[in-house]
């Protein structure tokens, strides 16, 4: 097989493929693929039928199919080639990926950078390891939501769902609006994962109830879900014996945390991060083999899409850059050390010689955390302290650090926690 | 009087208070104007944007998705749903189209939120 060559293969035609292709454009990238294995641009964002979109992008609140369309309308003017039906199987670290479509077969295309824009999965029953039968019934969040927005169907009508994430919440909404009724939220940890608006707009709204520190701990049911029962957990999430309530119900959805699609990322060999659950990445966005780049919520799941696509932009003028003017020769970064309640932080490293540009740190912490700080040291030294009175683990907290700060470190430490333990 | 609750203009949702001294209104919390105003509409009168499918007929997917193109009365949503799903429409539909004119009689108009081209 004769393989194919562009200058840029962006993997996914989502939010953040779209982003990345048109910020490569921009600067200068005329030989761009995306590769998207749906039968239309806009990956998730097709789905997500809600509004709440674009407030710091466009500013303007738009829904999902809207603020994608912003992005396919300038893809098409731009004419950047795309390739729908497109699955990527494989890529190699020399940047060789080989793609299976309908219309192309089996293709080999060698690309100078690549963009990985795959985005994330959600985590299924298998992975949360819910005693009880297997019946019809038990769908993930987003699954629903595609069954609802794109296919048309309820997938049930007395509807129980586990996990507070934003789909989740957006999903209770999206049933009890076509008729089901949405009899209870329950939320393993004692705060809500999802967004303080969607509480309020999906579940206060509805008057549907969210049971925090509570789990499933049975289901009954042989060919459908009949019932969940739900039961409190103590503070190391376990089931308190006697708090036991059996909700009958036919329909189980499951919002319990998304992760980042990286099967690719492996495959090619990229460093992955265990904090992140995406690549490692540089400043510049760049991961472990130089010319690939990673954004959105491959890279990191993101809370909002505008975020991805900043990110991702940002990625796609690194790939310019990079085939522009390829480096081979990555030189070694200075890690970002983590302190205590920050779960991550993308970028992992950076170059701080001769940084061209400040850098944006985007992280998460790990619990809701009231009157706390954000600290950056350098070499020891505390160079940045930012106060914030109310940090919630739903929000993807951003640092930017001006270049005079971080040139030339050879240590970094980003620290997060209660004032007084600073 | 005194009311507590979260704006739901953005995802910060920034926690209000609004509180009726001698007849008028005073909102805390807010970090922008659209907060207070939020904050007076949810006291008074809520006010929500709705955001569904419709069918669609003869074209390349199932459904339409469309929203209000203003927010209409909260306690109203319930009375306006039926009217969304006993709607048909066909390709091709551009986003804005108006696919309901004044829906329920709340001043707001349902239109579509995606480009669908004809199969």
């Amino acid at each position: 097989m004769r393989p194919k060559h562009k200058d840029l293969v962006v993997i996914g035609g989502g939010p953040a493929g779209l982003a990345a292709a048109l910020a490569a454009k921009k600067a200068g990238v005329e030989d761009i693929l995306i590769l998207e294995r749906d039968e239309k641009l806009g990956g998730i964002l097709n789905q997500c039928i809600h509004n709440g979109f674009g407030l710091h992008t466009f500013h303007e609140e738009l829904t999902g199919p809207e603020y994608a369309s912003r992005y396919i309308d300038q893809v098409l003017e731009e004419k950047i080639e795309y390739q729908l039906e497109s699955m990527v199987l494989d890529i190699d670290e020399a940047k060789n990926i080989t793609v299976l479509s309908p219309v192309h077969g089996l293709e080999k295309i060698q690309a100078k950078a690549i963009v990985l824009a795959m985005g994330c999965r959600e985590r299924p029953r298998g992975a949360l390891n819910i005693p009880g039968s297997r019946p019809a019934g038990i769908y993930s969040a987003g699954t629903a939501q595609h069954m609802v927005n794109i296919e048309g169907y309820l997938p049930g009508k007395k509807v129980v769902i586990l996990g507070s994430g934003d789909i989740g919440l957006i999903m209770a909404r999206r049933m009890s609006l076509e008729g089901a009724s949405v009899l209870a939220v329950a939320e393993l940890m004692p705060y809500s994962a999802g967004l303080q608006r969607n509480i309020v707009q999906c579940l206060q709204d509805y008057n549907i109830p969210l049971y925090t520190s509570t789990t499933v701990v049975d289901i009954e049911g042989k060919e459908r879900v009949q019932s969940v029962t739900l039961a409190k957990v103590d503070e190391n999430l376990q089931p308190i014996a006697g708090t036991e309530q059996e909700i009958e119900c036919d329909t189980l959805l499951l919002s319990c945390g998304l992760i980042p699609e990286n099967e690719l990322s492996r495959k090619a060999g990229l460093k992955l991060s265990p904090a992140s659950k995406g690549a490692e990445v540089d400043e510049n966005l760049q991961t472990s083999i130089p010319g690939i780049f990673a954004c959105g919520n491959v890279l990191h799941v993101h809370d909002l899409v505008d975020y991805v696509s900043s990110e991702s932009a940002k990625a796609g003028q690194s790939a310019a850059a990079y085939i522009q003017n390829p480096a081979e020769q990555v030189q070694e970064g200075v890690s970002i050390e983590t302190k205590g309640l920050v779960s991550y932080v993308v970028p992992e490293k950076i170059h701080t010689k001769d940084l061209k540009e400040d850098v944006l740190l985007r992280f998460r912490i790990k619990k809701p955390i009231d009157d706390g700080c954000f600290i950056l040291e350098c070499d020891g030294k505390q160079v940045l302290k930012l106060a914030r009175p109310k940090l919630l683990p739903a929000n993807m907290q951003e640092l930017k650090v001006k270049k005079e700060l971080l040139q030339n470190a050879q240590s970094i430490r980003l620290y997060a926690g209660k004032k007084e333990e600073a | 009087m005194k009311k507590e609750m979260i704006c739901i203009n953005c995802p910060k949702g920034c926690s209000l208070l609004v509180e009726e001294k001698n007849g008028s209104y005073i909102v805390t919390g807010n970090t922008c104007p659209k907060g207070k105003e939020y904050a007076l509409s949810e006291l008074l009168h809520p006010m929500r944007i709705i955001t569904s499918t419709v069918t669609l007929l003869n074209g390349s997917q199932n459904r339409v998705p469309v929203k209000t193109d203003k927010p209409v009365a909260k306690e109203k949503i319930f009375e306006i749903m039926p009217k969304i799903y006993a709607l048909h429409v066909s390709p091709p539909v551009s986003i804005g189209d108006i696919l309901m004119e004044n829906i329920d009689g709340q001043n707001a108009n349902l239109i579509a939120t995606q480009n669908v081209k004809v199969k």
